[in-house]
């Protein structure tokens, strides 16, 4: 399957693929709409970790041996046969946060308005490439074959 | 009043409309201008630190900031103007001499701008570069006086060996260097340049099969394997300079001057000098690296030839040594002098060559044209019957095809970019490569900064840019009837001036617009 990978000698911390993220996860998917009018607030997928100089994007692994999977109660987590990616069905997710509890890699969250459920990364379904990759500024995100 | 207002040169206007307070610009600014306010949720803008780079203008996600020259004037005054006041204002807070980068932006006539070129009609036909070869290979170094050949049972060979008055058993025309494309990449030290920006020349002129050049500034060991496309300076300070340095370049420069500060030494600053530095340097790590403003064992021609010769013995006559000056007044019988102690090039940097630093005062008032230097230096040497001892490089504010070819056909052997080549990484000649902060990552060493230029994509856009200019400059070739930039070398005849005074289109060796044959 189709993975991302994190050059972070090129990560600038610059954020601009949380920012495209945020957007591309809005209802509008319109920058200045999703910040300024949307309630609930759209969050990004993912995030950048910064320490020092030293910063890179971290989007959910879609782990082959997912814990995830293995600890989610209501079966909302669930791997894409098509694609591989594991996805969360906010619709199931009940808000246990077991997976966010066994998470390795500390990639997914609670939203903070409207619906409590868990939010991870879902590889952009339905786009080519994920829009972090697309948008990254210094090539520092890309999205190969394994 | 003990101390005036800051002066601000310009002024960030956001949108706020627009702006969505991402905060990429309060992240991404090395001058800190932006700063966010979590009571308001605004980013606020402090104009007076912005230095006119334009990063966070061209990163905006939203595009809801524009960087605009400050609308606050003083009163017009042709004599004093705003530069002239705000310089002097800085001097009179600091005492101190005034820095900047890059090169002169005063308005000297651009003699490039008062050239013109040939082209064929009816009496000579032009040539399509898409459907005919054109051939922009050029060679640097000393060329034999004669063609000499040696019948050997019946058979012709030429015979290679040099016959000039400099004569060396060892030194033959092998030791040419072979350019694709009539350009390189000219000085720019690791210390004044990152890592990454060193890494993105390198690997251009490999792709591109043309040369970088590593300035005084050592070649750091990673780059060794660029070596074939390689020249290394020997400059004032010796900085880098070892066995391994000289045997790994394709050709060896000795840098007595610089454009944008000739008669100058350089400083690099002790914080600039970290552990990559300072070991690619030779020199402790936090010590200012400081290049004396002359060779201190060059004191004449003579003694230039005797470090030429020195170079030539240690790497076994097997590259060439060129000397690179700066294009001041006298530069056409300095050139002379040059090539007759030996260099095997002479490359000379004009006024508007840039730095990563110089007093302000020097940039912008020493030196000459490099336009009337080439064709001064490009005469005087045919005059002398010596030309062919040693290729010409111009260098100093290249900015497209155009000048490089008008430079060819004043009489340059190739130019040297660096100007153009850090322009086409990203930056936006803000002229404040001294404070080592730049955003682009280009003229610093923070490592938070450095990351920003990412060798991968920064080679690609110096391979696209020389691919670029090569095609245009194979149109103008074909569009004059030439298929070989050779036969448009010191070819003048292709050259009209408009807008020249007589003296001027003597010393340029052309012909006014609308004079013909």
């Amino acid at each position: 399957m189709k993975r991302i990978y994190i050059k972070e000698e090129y990560c600038m911390g610059c954020r601009i693929c949380e920012i495209r993220c945020l957007v591309q996860h809005s209802k509008t998917k319109n920058i200045i709409k999703a910040y300024k009018g949307e309630y609930p607030k759209p969050e990004p997928k993912m995030l950048v970790e910064e320490k020092g100089h030293l910063s890179f994007a971290l989007q959910c692994r879609h782990c082959e041996d997912a814990p995830c999977l293995e600890a989610c109660i209501t079966g909302a987590m669930r791997r894409d046969k098509r694609t591989g990616a594991v996805l969360c069905d906010e619709e199931k997710c009940v808000g246990c946060w077991m997976c966010i509890m066994v998470c390795p890699f500390g990639v997914i969250s609670r939203t903070k308005e409207g619906r409590k459920v868990a939010s991870k990364c879902d590889l952009c379904n339905g786009e080519d490439e994920p829009v972090c990759v697309k948008n990254c500024p210094n090539g520092a995100i890309v999205c190969r074959d394994e | 009043m003990a101390k005036r207002p800051v002066l601000q040169d310009f002024v960030v206007e956001r949108d706020e409309s627009r702006c969505v307070a991402c905060q990429a610009c309060v992240r991404m600014c090395s001058n800190d201008v932006h700063s966010y306010d979590p009571e308001t949720n605004k980013v606020e803008s402090d104009s007076a630190k912005c230095v006119g780079c334009h990063f966070c203008e061209s990163f905006c996600p939203t595009k809801a900031i524009n960087i605009k020259r400050s609308a606050s004037q003083f009163r017009e005054n042709a004599n004093w103007q705003y530069r002239d006041i705000a310089n002097l204002v800085k001097q009179a807070e600091t005492g101190g001499v005034l820095l900047t980068g890059m090169g002169c932006d005063r308005p000297y006539p651009v003699y490039w701008d008062h050239i013109l070129l040939n082209a064929s009609q009816v009496t000579n036909p032009s040539i399509d570069p898409l459907r005919e070869p054109m051939e922009l290979r050029t060679y640097i170094g000393r060329r034999p006086d004669r063609i000499q050949w040696t019948v050997d049972s019946g058979q012709w060979t030429a015979n290679k060996k040099q016959s000039s008055s400099i004569q060396h058993p060892a030194s033959s025309i092998q030791s040419l260097l072979k350019l694709e494309i009539p350009i390189m990449f000219s000085a720019m030290s690791y210390g004044s340049i990152s890592y990454n920006t060193c890494v993105s020349l390198a690997r251009a002129a490999r792709e591109i099969g043309t040369f970088w050049n590593t300035g005084e500034g050592g070649l750091h060991p990673d780059l060794y394997e660029f070596g074939k496309n390689t020249i290394v300076q020997v400059a004032s300070g010796r900085f880098g300079v070892h066995k391994d340095y000289l045997e790994t370049a394709s050709a060896i420069e000795i840098k007595i001057g610089q454009g944008a500060k000739p008669g100058i030494g350089g400083h690099l600053p002790g914080e600039k000098v970290t552990g990559d530095i300072s070991r690619t340097r030779m020199i402790p790590e936090g010590t200012d690296a400081l290049s004396p403003a002359p060779h201190h064992d060059i004191y004449s021609i003579e003694d230039l030839k005797q470090l030429i010769f020195a170079l030539k013995e240690a790497t076994r006559y097997s590259k060439p040594v060129g000397v690179k000056i700066a294009a001041v007044h006298n530069v056409a019988p300095i050139a002379s002098g040059v090539v007759r102690a030996g260099a095997d090039y002479v490359a000379i940097d004009g006024l508007r060559g840039g730095t990563g630093a110089a007093p302000l005062t020097i940039r912008d008032n020493v030196g000459i044209p490099i336009e009337l230097a080439i064709a001064a230096v490009d005469t005087r040497l045919r005059e002398e019957g010596i030309r062919n001892q040693a290729s010409l490089i111009a260098a100093g504010g290249f900015r497209n095809s155009a000048d490089v070819i008008k430079a060819i056909a004043l009489g340059a052997d190739t130019v040297y970019i660096a100007t153009s080549a850090l322009v086409a990484l990203g930056c936006n000649l803000c002229q404040k490569c001294y404070t080592g902060k730049c955003n682009w990552g280009i003229a610093t060493q923070d490592p938070y900064l450095t990351k920003r230029l990412n060798p991968e994509i920064g080679t690609q856009r110096l391979v696209n840019l020389l691919r670029a200019w090569s095609l245009e400059i194979k149109e103008m070739l074909g569009g004059m009837g030439i298929n070989a930039i050779e036969s448009l070398r010191g070819n003048r005849e292709h050259l009209r001036g408009v807008g020249l005074s007589d003296t001027e289109l003597r010393i340029l060796g052309i012909k006014a617009a609308g004079e013909s044959w």
